[in-house]
């Protein structure tokens, strides 16, 4: 039933948030303008009708009480849905996300539990630049005691929110503000994605694609392209940045013997950088050409569409990378 | 749910709840000067945050909650730890980093945890606990558990931008939060009226049109006042309360601290307000116990000290093998 239903990454979103407060009393969510408004990005649309005030909780523009709040309620026995409205935000929360919420457990001998969704979106796409634009999922996989989620198909975003409001960890859960809208199957059911597992997209032998999140897509946009020339790419969405799927992915690279991480964020000191690592680290002999990150630009992200198109990897820079692991 | 009275103490101030506090006032002190002597000794680095000269704060406070409720502490936080029920060779052997501490060895001193108990962890940023104790009291309000919180938190952290937003936040949703500000004049080196505009910390509490009230923090009994009153209106839906605890720490922030911003004379005035005494005096004056009866308290306290730093010093350390254990819930 429903199998071949379609929904909108912003609407299974909204399904897997309804499912979980009809199924577990103790989720609730907070957050500024996800009440009445309904979200920035229209994700917590109709929750206040059919949850109250009590569980769909707009609150002032508080990052850090906000996420401190779902602390305290996540160690006490409830499951707290936190949103931080955009990702950037998390500077004036950070001390709440990274000294708190993923050191608690681990400070206190492992006594508490923090089931805690930090619900949020990032990257570009909306010329709304410095301060409402970055990927900033590279701190998160700089810190221990967080899990960070990506998603980028509406399969994924409901099955991954499930399983991020069932995990007794902190979850970092960053949507892509330009990829809301992206339809895609999405059964009605209740199933869950497991954290920490990737997706292979797309089987192929030349060369592995590693990415996630809206650069998923593009990395699949690509392996067209480059499949009209002959080459064969292997397309895998990482789908969880922490702890990220390196099982998959060394398998995948000791088939292709070339490697290619693609992401939005920053170049230096990014996902990819680590990705890399790990890779010659666990399969150097495997590598028939360098590993390639195609990455944003070391910049801070621009207003002008122009340029801000110019910040981030598109499919002719991943079409390219994939090329040079070729020659 | 049952309310149950922390340690089943009776609601009015009778003679054995006098001797708890007595009793709950000397462990701290003792437990902290044994911390000294372990840092003098050099057998303990961290952890040298202690509690002298505060002790009727935690003492009070605690003596007028539940068992289940919460508490959220500081940096500053052996004796929160203690009051709200914790045991002190736990405790102990948690401060001296060893595998029987309460937290196995990772939390230490800054962070000392026990959920056991309702203490939600001490807390090594200034203001880190008070969305977490913002957060405890929701939940406990969406439970319907009847359980309070109480935050206790220096004079430093009122000027942290997260104190104004737990403060609206806990006012607008009327949560059933004692923020227990424990002011003992300086925040590390700087006294409050080179920090602040003001001279009671409580008036913070008006921006938010939150209850506010000042207590005497040397008097255990003023504090345990205080805290039943406005912990009685948080329980029954009436909102938080700010309680400004004037009080004073005996010695240094930490050990490195020379104290050059204050005088031996202002020390000396302050000493003669001392905690314990304030408290025998009362119970003597009342006539709870007698002087004797100090006396016995004093020798049964200082024998369990002394069990528990014979307990921290024999536990074993942590095993390496076991470092990363407790990063993730299964």
């Amino acid at each position: 039933m429903g199998s071949s239903r379609e929904l909108t990454i912003q609407d299974a979103l909204n399904e897997a948030l309804r499912m979980e407060m009809r199924r577990d009393e103790r989720v609730f969510c907070m957050g500024e303008d996800i009440a009445i408004y309904g979200g920035a990005y229209g994700v917590t649309k109709g929750l206040l009708q059919e949850f109250g005030e009590e569980r769909v909780r707009d609150t002032a523009i508080s990052e850090a009480a906000i996420i401190g709040a779902g602390i305290g309620a996540a160690m006490t026995g409830m499951r707290p849905v936190v949103e931080l409205m955009y990702v950037d935000f998390a500077g004036i929360a950070m001390d709440q996300i990274y000294n708190q919420a993923a050191k608690i457990r681990y400070m206190f001998g492992g006594k508490a539990k923090v089931p805690l969704v930090i619900r949020t979106q990032g990257g570009t796409g909306k010329q709304i630049a410095a301060q409402h634009s970055n990927s900033l999922e590279a701190w998160f996989l700089h810190t221990p005691g967080l899990k960070t989620v990506m998603p980028s198909t509406p399969y994924d975003a409901k099955g991954l929110l499930i399983s991020a409001i069932r995990d007794d960890n902190p979850v970092m859960f960053i949507e892509h503000k330009a990829i809301y809208n992206e339809k895609g199957p999405c059964p009605e059911g209740d199933y869950t994605v497991p954290i920490g597992k990737a997706a292979i997209r797309r089987p192929g032998k030349d060369a592995t694609i590693v990415s996630y999140s809206r650069m998923a897509l593009r990395s699949m946009a690509a392996a067209d392209t480059l499949a009209g020339e002959g080459i064969s790419c292997e397309v895998i969405d990482l789908r969880t940045v922490s702890p990220w799927d390196t099982h998959v992915v060394i398998e995948s690279v000791a088939r292709t013997h070339r490697a290619v991480i693609v992401e939005e964020g920053t170049r230096t000191g990014g996902v990819g950088a680590e990705i890399s690592a790990r890779i010659m680290e666990l399969a150097f002999d495997e590598l028939d050409a360098p590993v390639e990150r195609v990455a944003g630009v070391d910049t801070v992200i621009p207003a002008s569409a122009t340029l801000e198109a110019a910040a981030i990897p598109n499919v002719e820079s991943i079409v390219a990378a994939v090329r040079r692991t070729l020659l | 749910m049952a309310p149950t009275l922390a340690r089943n103490m009776p609601r009015t101030l009778t003679p054995d709840l006098a001797l708890w506090m007595l009793r709950m006032i000397l462990t701290i002190r003792m437990f902290e000067e044994k911390m000294l002597e372990f840092l003098n000794a050099g057998v303990i680095k961290g952890g040298s945050h202690l509690y002298i000269g505060q002790e009727a704060v935690a003492t009070g406070v605690c003596a007028a909650l539940r068992n289940d409720d919460y508490i959220t502490s500081t940096h500053r936080g052996h004796g929160h730890g203690l009051a709200k029920g914790g045991d002190p060779k736990a405790l102990m052997a948690e401060i001296l980093g060893k595998a029987t501490g309460v937290c196995r060895g990772r939390g230490g001193s800054l962070h000392l945890a026990d959920l056991d108990t309702g203490n939600l962890g001490a807390n090594g940023i200034v203001g880190g606990s008070l969305g977490i104790a913002a957060g405890a009291a929701l939940s406990a309000k969406m439970r319907n558990s009847g359980q309070i919180v109480a935050c206790f938190f220096g004079d430093g952290a009122v000027n942290t931008g997260i104190f104004h937003e737990a403060m609206n936040m806990t006012k607008v949703w009327e949560l059933p939060v004692l923020f227990v500000c424990e002011n003992n004049l300086y925040g590390m080196s700087v006294s409050v009226n080179r920090a602040t505009g003001l001279t009671d910390l409580a008036d913070r509490a008006d921006g938010y049109r939150m209850r506010k009230a000042i207590v005497d923090g040397q008097d255990v009994f003023a504090v345990l006042e205080a805290a039943r009153h406005y912990g009685e209106i948080a329980r029954s839906g009436g909102g938080p309360t700010f309680i400004e605890c004037k009080t004073y720490r005996f010695g240094g922030h930490s050990r490195s601290d020379a104290r050059k911003y204050r005088t031996r004379e202002e020390e000396r005035q302050w000493r003669e307000r001392d905690p314990i005494t304030v408290c025998a005096r009362r119970g003597i004056e009342e006539g709870w116990f007698d002087t004797a009866t100090v006396e016995q308290i004093r020798s049964e306290v200082a024998a369990i000290i002394e069990e528990a730093a014979g307990f921290a010093l024999s536990s074993p350390e942590p095993d390496p093998h076991e470092l990363t254990d407790d990063l993730y819930a299964a």
